[in-house]
């Protein structure tokens, strides 16, 4: 009898339940992989929010206000009477909430001490890119204080 | 009776085995043993994490409209509440504290030299997982200072090549920091990463007894010379001594400086004034600071110091097997500078982010402590003066 017969079978059965085995992990690992990563959840597309009037006296004391736009943060910022500019508020840098220095005339980061000009423009510090842009339109009707109308460019 | 119930436990258990074994175990004794108690102090405070964490979770409740709430409920209403709450928060810092100093203690005795690589592996490994711990249990009380911390936090995974923003959506769990990843995080705080910590924690344990203490190359002919300490019960009365005066220095600490809860997080508010991490994150997190916005190859320029922490951290990991010199002397000058430079790195860049030299301060002071606690324990100078 060939003393080597016994041999090709062995492996075999070492190779079938070998691959068996990585079948079973492979099939234990896969929805718990799939079921720890969040299902991607379509949110309702904002393309605008009314952002209250000009009467805000947020505007007056800081000359600022976070807008939510729909579950992003918006910066509305007044740079001067009537001219009012909305960028998006989270830093191109690592994911802060902006806000606004009107003494300095800029958008600033407190997290890492990143700088934008009033066009959104990173100017210095970490901030890789500058901010996205939003258009802003007032609307007046009669005596009223104008409406602030944030809406995507 | 007692006698027993000692041997009907002894015939089941075998417990006369292992109390033989415990009274021949031994501690090394030379000019520099006081470090041996670094690794014992930083498990004293891993067991009161466990046991107030344990105790926080009676009250805590892991929800974007409760958690701030009920942290202030434990802090206000729950008696001894905040006591609980600043143990926790103080004995996290110093636990931290006391694995770095651990660690700073092993690495330049060369204490990871073989047959002890693994040991240094797993001890490496631990103090990811205390981060890990940090970095989650700071998000908990949902205020501002966590909403951002973890914003950034989890932004930082973004940097990673091809799996980076799987990675960022898989840790927050979802598109943005919201309540579903105070769910995540409040997860693996209580069960995953204990779970794994307590498993490495016990092999990492089981080394220590397996290999014993290593003694520094410059220490060798001293620990022949000098007798051995018995680690029952001399070893283990000092660490109990030192884990007593651990408990009456948490209790000060949170009495006198109890930790603040802040404000409640707003997922829409800029960032406030000098927003800044966890004191042992805030040397990366200045050299974030530090980098300027741009782009090379395709690659932000904030990607790279990012890379290089990861490399940093799984440099350590490899030290054992990377420091040849070590290996076959027990010393190696390169590492040793290498090493130094680190330290310093992160010092200056701690400090230079408190705009302080306090973080300089609190090293050099607790350098003199140790060093005066390595006097005053040193015994006796040889074999025959016993």
């Amino acid at each position: 009898m060939d003393p080597s017969a016994p041999l090709p079978r062995r492996r075999f059965l070492n190779w079938f339940l070998g691959t068996s085995f990585g079948a079973l992990v492979a099939a234990v690992i896969y929805p718990i992989a799939r079921f720890a990563s969040p299902p991607r959840i379509p949110e309702a597309t904002t393309n605008q929010v009314e952002a209250g009037d000009v009467s805000d006296a947020a505007f007056s004391q800081k000359g600022f206000k976070i807008v939510r736009f729909g579950a992003e943060p918006v910066i509305l910022l007044k740079a001067a009477e009537g001219d009012y500019r909305a960028f998006s508020a989270t830093c191109t840098h690592l994911d802060c909430i902006v806000g606004y220095q009107k003494d300095r005339s800029r958008i600033f980061c407190n997290c890492h001490g990143g700088a934008y000009d009033l066009n959104g423009r990173n100017v210095s510090g970490p901030p890789p890119r500058p901010l996205i842009a939003y258009k802003v339109n007032l609307v007046a009707k009669g005596s009223e204080p104008a409406k602030i109308v944030v809406s995507k460019a | 009776m007692l006698a027993r119930a000692r041997s009907w436990l002894d015939d089941r258990l075998g417990l006369s085995t292992i109390t033989e074994l415990a009274s021949h175990k031994t501690v090394p004794v030379h000019r520099f043993s006081v470090f041996y108690y670094l690794g014992g102090m930083t498990l004293f405070f891993f067991l009161v994490q466990v046991c107030t964490g344990v105790l926080l979770m009676l009250y805590y409740r892991p929800s974007a409209n409760e958690a701030f709430e009920s942290v202030e409920f434990i802090m206000t209403v729950v008696p001894f509440g905040w006591l609980i709450r600043s143990i926790h928060s103080w004995s996290a810092n110093l636990m931290v504290f006391f694995a770095v100093a651990h660690m700073v203690s092993v690495f330049f005795m060369k204490a990871y030299r073989a047959p002890r690589e693994l040991t240094w592996v797993s001890g490496a490994l631990l103090l990811f997982l205390i981060m890990g711990f940090g970095f989650s249990g700071y998000l908990l009380p949902w205020n501002q200072l966590a909403f951002f911390a973890t914003k950034v936090g989890t932004d930082i995974a973004g940097a990673v090549p091809i799996v980076g923003e799987w990675m960022v959506r898989f840790l927050r769990g979802g598109d943005r920091v919201s309540g579903g990843t105070l769910s995540r995080f409040y997860g693996w705080h209580v069960a995953l990463l204990p779970a794994i910590s307590t498993v490495i924690l016990v092999v990492h344990l089981a080394l220590v007894q397996v290999k014993g203490m290593s003694v520094p190359a410059a220490c060798d002919e001293e620990s022949k010379r000098r007798p051995p300490m018995k680690f029952f019960p001399h070893f283990a009365l000092r660490d109990l001594s030192g884990w007593i005066f651990a408990l009456g220095v948490l209790a000060a600490l949170a009495a006198l400086f109890p930790w603040e809860l802040g404000e409640k997080a707003d997922l829409f508010a800029p960032a406030y004034e000098n927003i800044r991490p966890e004191w042992y994150f805030v040397f990366m997190f200045q050299t974030l600071k530090l980098v300027p916005g741009g782009e090379i190859a395709g690659i932000e320029y904030e990607a790279i110091p990012i890379m290089l922490f990861g490399a940093a951290g799984l440099l350590l990991v490899l030290i054992p097997f990377l420091d040849r010199g070590a290996a076959r002397t027990g010393r190696s000058k390169g590492w040793t500078i290498g090493g130094v430079a680190a330290l310093l790195f992160a010092l200056g860049m701690t400090c230079w982010g408190y705009a302080s030299l306090l973080p300089l301060y609190v090293v050099l002071i607790s350098g003199l402590l140790l060093s005066l606690l390595a006097f005053i324990t040193r015994g006796s100078r040889n074999r025959e003066a016993r």
